[in-house]
């Protein structure tokens, strides 16, 4: 910039960022800012499309006392958590794996990125399907392997039982996402500076040392950013259990979106789906709250 | 880590990942009565039995049309629009600009559910569910911060020195912005795009509740949609997930590099 002539620079540097910016900026405030306006405000009206006659009464926060009390609701609170906590749980760990033997690899590291990147870029309902027919009750592959491995003696009905019913989910999961997780930390590891573990070897430090003094802890970042990015997802899973198992057997792995979902489109009623919405949106919205500060303060800080 | 254990973790996780991949498609050729077999597909008697009631009674390539369609425009749009946003957000100064950056990632943090209702009224008031407008425009609430973020994530990185040399050579931004910077920064275009696409592709909510039947379904719902008349017809899902999975692992083979850096810059690098 050439000094002196800063203010001049602002008032047409705002002029021209304005007019870049209000394409983009009216379509967002059109498909998001103005129907969650008007989320909010239905959350509050009795609203069911199957019973017209009821019209659209304002009723306060009954939706949302109706939802604390929804049994249903406060079970797929807890499913989306265990969901969530057991998947991310064990991504991050078989992710750091991962991206350290992507890190080490000496060879055939392009073919390692393929093969990793595609169960990430394979359309989750396709691969959910995929993960049903390899848990199928009774002739699937994974019934066989274990009974020829002498782990089972007959063949487990995966899909109908409420605890079983979340492994095929929870494989299919990790499957899915690892491959993301491990990108991520790979990215962290290439960051770290190479000098740091030649000193500590001179030092005649043990790996174990390496791993806890130098390597977690500058991955820090890169393992905040993976974790937030993947309980956001868990947070939000819809697609994957609503074609593995729809939600079932029963409600048994119903999420809060499958819930929500089911709630709108299946019993038309707006104002009470309208209230599960927002507390979705609540809960993604604190979650990402805790990424920004946590790991993206730098990219919002001007750079100059 | 020694390099006999690497190698074998690295075979260990490749045969992992890449395992659901081959017995999908192996499957999908083996005939109908060997499809629960071990292993499914013997060389002798692959078949494409699957595919062909994917073509002609199933009609899949119906879904993989609108899948195509709704994708590109969407990511036309958001590439178009998000463009002159990220380069705004990038390189001018001005007040609002750190909420505006911070606002857009949440945006695109948003559970999609939570549009689903109110987008759904709006539409069904404008006629507009059943339509490939009825998508375009609920993909782009996903579509176009997520292609803002990656672009700010690649503009960033470009250096301002060659800008601010055309600037002092009395250029205009807008001049600056169309000659010097869009040439330059193709490449992290092409990427956002790859990557915003591939969003779309995989989109399945939306699909699911703004449109009725086959004749605007993208592929993701059509195929979790798929059913037989007395028992799951296990053989043409899988043969759709092939299908649906082709162009999909064509732009992973062929960008690989370019959307792991997407990837990775968007979320992380400053």
């Amino acid at each position: 910039m050439i000094p002196g002539a800063s203010t001049t620079i602002d008032t047409e540097n705002r002029r021209l960022a304005r007019r870049l910016l209000w394409p983009a900026l009216g379509v967002i405030a059109a498909i998001v800012g103005f129907p969650l306006a008007w989320m909010l405000w239905e959350s509050l009206h009795l609203d069911e499309l199957r019973m017209p006659w009821l019209g659209r009464p304002f009723v306060g926060l009954a939706n949302y006392r109706d939802a604390v009390a929804d049994a249903r609701f406060r079970a797929a609170i807890a499913h989306t958590l265990l969901f969530g906590g057991v998947s991310v749980t064990l991504e991050l760990l078989i992710g750091f794996v991962l991206a350290l033997v992507m890190h080490h690899a000496a060879r055939g590291r392009t073919a390692l990125r393929v093969i990793v990147l595609l169960p990430w870029a394979i359309p989750t309902a396709a691969s959910a399907l995929v993960w049903r027919f390899l848990f199928d009750s009774q002739a699937g592959l994974v019934n066989e392997i274990l009974i020829a491995a002498h782990l089972l003696a007959v063949p487990k009905v995966w899909l109908v039982d409420p605890m079983l019913a979340w492994v095929p989910i929870i494989a299919a999961d990790v499957w899915k996402t690892t491959p993301f997780v491990a990108l991520l930390l790979l990215a962290g590891l290439q960051n770290i500076d190479q000098s740091l573990y030649d000193a500590a070897r001179v030092d005649g430090a043990s790996p174990w040392r390496e791993l806890f003094e130098i390597t977690l802890p500058l991955l820090r970042p890169a393992i905040v950013v993976a974790l937030a990015f993947r309980a956001l997802d868990a947070f939000r899973v819809f697609d994957l259990i609503y074609v593995l198992t729809g939600g079932g057997p029963g409600t048994a792995t119903e999420s809060i979106s499958l819930y929500t979902f089911s709630a709108l489109l299946q019993k038309l009623r707006f104002g009470y789906a309208s209230a599960l919405s927002v507390v979705v949106f609540a809960g993604t919205f604190m979650l990402g709250l805790i990424y920004i500060r946590l790991a993206a303060r730098h990219l919002l800080t001007p750079e100059r | 880590m020694k390099p006999r254990l690497l190698s074998v973790a690295a075979v260990l996780f490749v045969g992992a990942f890449a395992f659901p991949v081959y017995w999908t498609i192996a499957s999908s050729f083996a005939p109908e009565a060997r499809l629960f077999d071990v292993p499914p597909l013997l060389p002798t008697d692959g078949t494409l039995d699957h595919y062909r009631a994917l073509l002609d009674p199933r009609q899949f390539w119906l879904p993989m049309r609108n899948s195509l369609i709704v994708s590109a425009a969407t990511t036309a749009l958001a590439i178009c629009l998000g463009t002159p946003a990220a380069y705004a957000l990038t390189r001018l100064t001005f007040r609002g600009r750190v909420p505006l950056l911070a606002g857009i990632l949440a945006v695109s943090m948003l559970p999609q559910i939570s549009l689903v209702p109110p987008l759904y009224l709006a539409l069904r008031a404008t006629h507009l569910i059943n339509t490939y407008a009825g998508l375009v425009l609920p993909y782009l609430s996903f579509a176009l911060p997520l292609s803002i973020w990656l672009l700010v994530g690649y503009f960033r990185q470009l250096p301002p020195e060659v800008e601010d040399a055309a600037l002092v050579d009395g250029a205009s931004r807008v001049q600056t912005l169309r000659y010097i910077v869009l040439p330059l920064a193709w490449p992290g275009i092409a990427t956002a795009a790859i990557v915003t696409f591939l969003y779309c592709w995989n989109e399945f909510i939306f699909a699911l509740s703004f449109t009725l039947g086959p004749e605007r379904q993208t592929a993701p719902v059509a195929i979790a949609l798929l059913r037989g008349r007395y028992q799951v017809p296990w053989g043409e899902i899988l043969a759709a997930a092939v299908v649906i999975t082709i162009p999909v692992v064509a732009v992973v083979v062929a960008f690989e590099r370019r959307i792991v850096e997407g990837l990775t810059a968007g979320a992380m690098k400053g």
